[in-house]
């Protein structure tokens, strides 16, 4: 059995004090008038040409004042979605990573897998997070449908109304699906059946340790197959309803697969951190150096799968050139280009050059760097994809941000180790289990 | 000077990884095993060194993004410049996107072309090549050790027999 060691329980409950901390200091200061814009603006263009806005000024054209004053209103509805965006990409990133984890742990049950029941109760432990990211996540989908944030645009008051100043005519199209309701219910319904999956899952996996028969086993593996089916729909519905609808007028048709591999490399990294971890305090005896390797190529390979769909995102909507289309990737290269480009050399190249040694596969500092990076460059994936349509070019990684990631951060460290706690950390009598314990690559 | 092997046949590699491990504990010598099919962790079992082919990948791999890269600079670039989708192409950089398909299909087709032809020639297979087992079974479902019988031929051959070898015969190598 494992025990939650006191040290990082205390580290986890310091992180999450500083994270809520910043993240309030992120809602309070944020600017509530266009005057506290206006200053904001004139504080950030001093020393630079400060053209846009001494230029607009000195007119005192009557027109020119109007673009101004519209101009400040965009800015400010920008900033004062910042601590929201701030929070809801590292919330959805958090969840995602249980969720990845999730998929991997059905994949293992349904492929009876021979390599992984030793690490079945670790994978249990990253999915425990689950329910609290979810619940949290589905409170912010319903402050947002309670229009205390602005991050989805085709939310807003009037878009579907013809004559309305904020009539939008391809939103109108597309609000058979795109409306409120629908949204909301499909949200909880996809939550709702992740988390009864994991929880009927996780209750067969130890009922199957005193069972006296593979009865427990089997529903598993009907259990695990049903659920991946529903997963590879849902996940891809959830991926256009969370994030592709914050730019309600772009769409991909790969962008489910991008999303799912983004977050299917992040679940996997967070398994084999945990797994090493364990393995560092002495715990989890049976889990050998081919099990880390595994792990390992798992990184390796999902980055790449990553690589392939970003890229293939990339260079048919860049090339076709179609405007409504390309202008998403000229918004990220013009205004996010280090985060944009820096996603890539974190998500492949870094992870490409180290992980492709089969000897550097199994080297524990070597892992948690490569580790440590992937899920950097994973999180600036999640705010690349959010940051520009909520954010635009106000966007920057600074208290909102980083006390968000602290606080899920904290929360997650809480809730997995916790969890970790509760069954002992080998399967006992799972029908693989002496071929996983004896695993040799 | 007479040159003697054992030839020791089994019917299952699972006996065959167990005889192979024997075989090394009582340090006999080990010139050769010839299976119809690969046996999982047999090359660790008989102690040979990890292939370095992977290194040859990695090398070859980046003669053929070399190679692709000099090329669409030449064809796309300098000598007929062309315009893909608007996009500006002055320099390789600028239109690089376009060319990843071909970099990368140029990677893998080095890699894999001259891997295969590497690993032929390390392995001594060429055209009209005649085959070097030295009994037929190991083609179909017989495995076959052969092991250097230095002066201690009864020995081996008990040794053998109880390793559950279906037929253990001693060999003039020439």
């Amino acid at each position: 059995m494992y025990t939650f060691s006191s040290k990082l329980k205390t580290f986890s409950f310091v992180l999450m004090l500083i994270g809520a901390l910043g993240i309030g200091y992120g809602f309070l200061s944020a600017p509530k008038t266009i005057q506290d814009v206006e200053t904001i603006l004139a504080a950030e263009s001093h020393g630079h040409e400060g053209a846009h806005n001494a230029h607009a000024v000195e007119k005192h054209d009557a027109k020119a004042k109007a673009e101004h004053e519209e101009h400040l209103t965009h800015v400010l509805h920008q900033l004062e979605n910042k601590p929201w965006a701030a929070l809801y990409v590292a919330c959805i990133f958090f969840m995602l990573i249980s969720l990845g984890a999730l998929a991997f742990y059905a994949i293992q049950q349904v492929a009876q897998a021979g390599w992984s029941p030793v690490l079945f109760r670790v994978m249990q432990g990253v999915t425990s997070y689950l329910l609290p990211g979810s619940i949290i996540f589905f409170v912010i989908l319903l402050l947002s449908g309670m229009h205390f944030n602005h991050l989805f645009v085709w939310m807003k008051e009037g878009v579907t109304e013809v004559g309305n100043p904020n009539y939008d005519h391809l939103i109108a199209g597309k609000s058979g699906y795109l409306n409120f309701p629908f949204w909301i219910v499909r949200a909880g319904l996809f939550l709702l059946v992740w988390n009864l999956y994991r929880y009927y899952s996780r209750k067969n996996c130890l009922a199957q340790d005193e069972s006296t028969d593979n009865s427990f086993y089997k529903k598993n593996f009907k259990l695990s197959a049903a659920f991946l089916v529903f997963f590879i729909v849902s996940e891809s519905i959830m991926s256009w309803d969370w994030i592709m609808s914050v730019d309600p007028h772009w769409f991909s048709t790969l962008f489910g697969w991008y999303v799912f591999a983004s977050f299917f490399v992040s679940g996997i990294t967070t398994i084999s951190m945990v797994t090493l971890y364990l393995k560092s305090n002495g715990y989890l005896e049976n889990v050998n150096s081919s099990h880390i390797h595994d792990l390992s190529k798992f990184m390796f390979g999902i980055s790449v799968f990553w690589t392939y769909l970003w890229f293939s995102q990339f260079m048919l909507i860049w090339y076709s050139n179609i405007p409504e289309e390309v202008t998403y990737f000229k918004t990220r290269i013009e205004q996010f280009n280090l985060p944009f480009f820096g996603a890539v050399v974190m998500n492949f190249i870094f992870p490409f050059l180290v992980l492709i040694n089969t000897d550097f596969k199994r080297i524990t500092w070597i892992i948690v760097m490569a580790g440590i990076v992937i899920l950097f460059g994973h999180y600036v994936d999640f705010f690349n994809m959010i940051m520009p349509a909520t954010v635009g070019n106000q966007w920057f990684i600074g208290i909102p941000e980083i006390s968000s990631i602290l606080f899920f951060f904290g929360l997650f460290i809480f809730t997995v180790f916790n969890a970790l706690t509760k069954a002992p950390l080998t399967p006992k009598r799972n029908p693989f289990i002496e071929e996983s314990k004896h695993f040799h690559y | 000077m007479s040159n003697k092997v054992i030839h020791a046949i089994y019917n299952d590699d699972d006996v065959l990884m167990d005889a192979v491990k024997q075989t090394k504990k009582a340090h006999y010598h080990i010139e050769e095993v010839f299976t119809p099919f690969p046996v999982h962790g047999l090359d660790k079992a008989m102690g040979i060194p990890p292939t370095r082919l992977a290194i040859c990948a990695f090398i070859y791999g980046c003669i053929g993004l070399t190679v692709a890269t000099t090329m669409m600079n030449y064809i796309m670039i300098e000598d007929w410049p062309q315009d893909i989708g608007g996009k500006p192409s002055f320099a390789y950089y600028q239109n690089m996107p376009a060319f990843v398909p071909v970099m990368f299909e140029m990677t893998v087709f080095f890699a894999a072309h001259l891997m295969v032809i590497t690993f032929y020639l390390r392995s001594r297979l060429w055209p009209f090549k005649q085959a070097e087992n030295p009994d037929v079974r190991t083609t179909d479902d017989h495995f076959l050790m052969e092991v250097a019988v230095s002066n201690n031929e009864d020995e081996l051959v008990k040794f053998f027999e109880k390793t559950g070898a279906v037929e253990v015969k001693v060999v003039d190598k020439h």
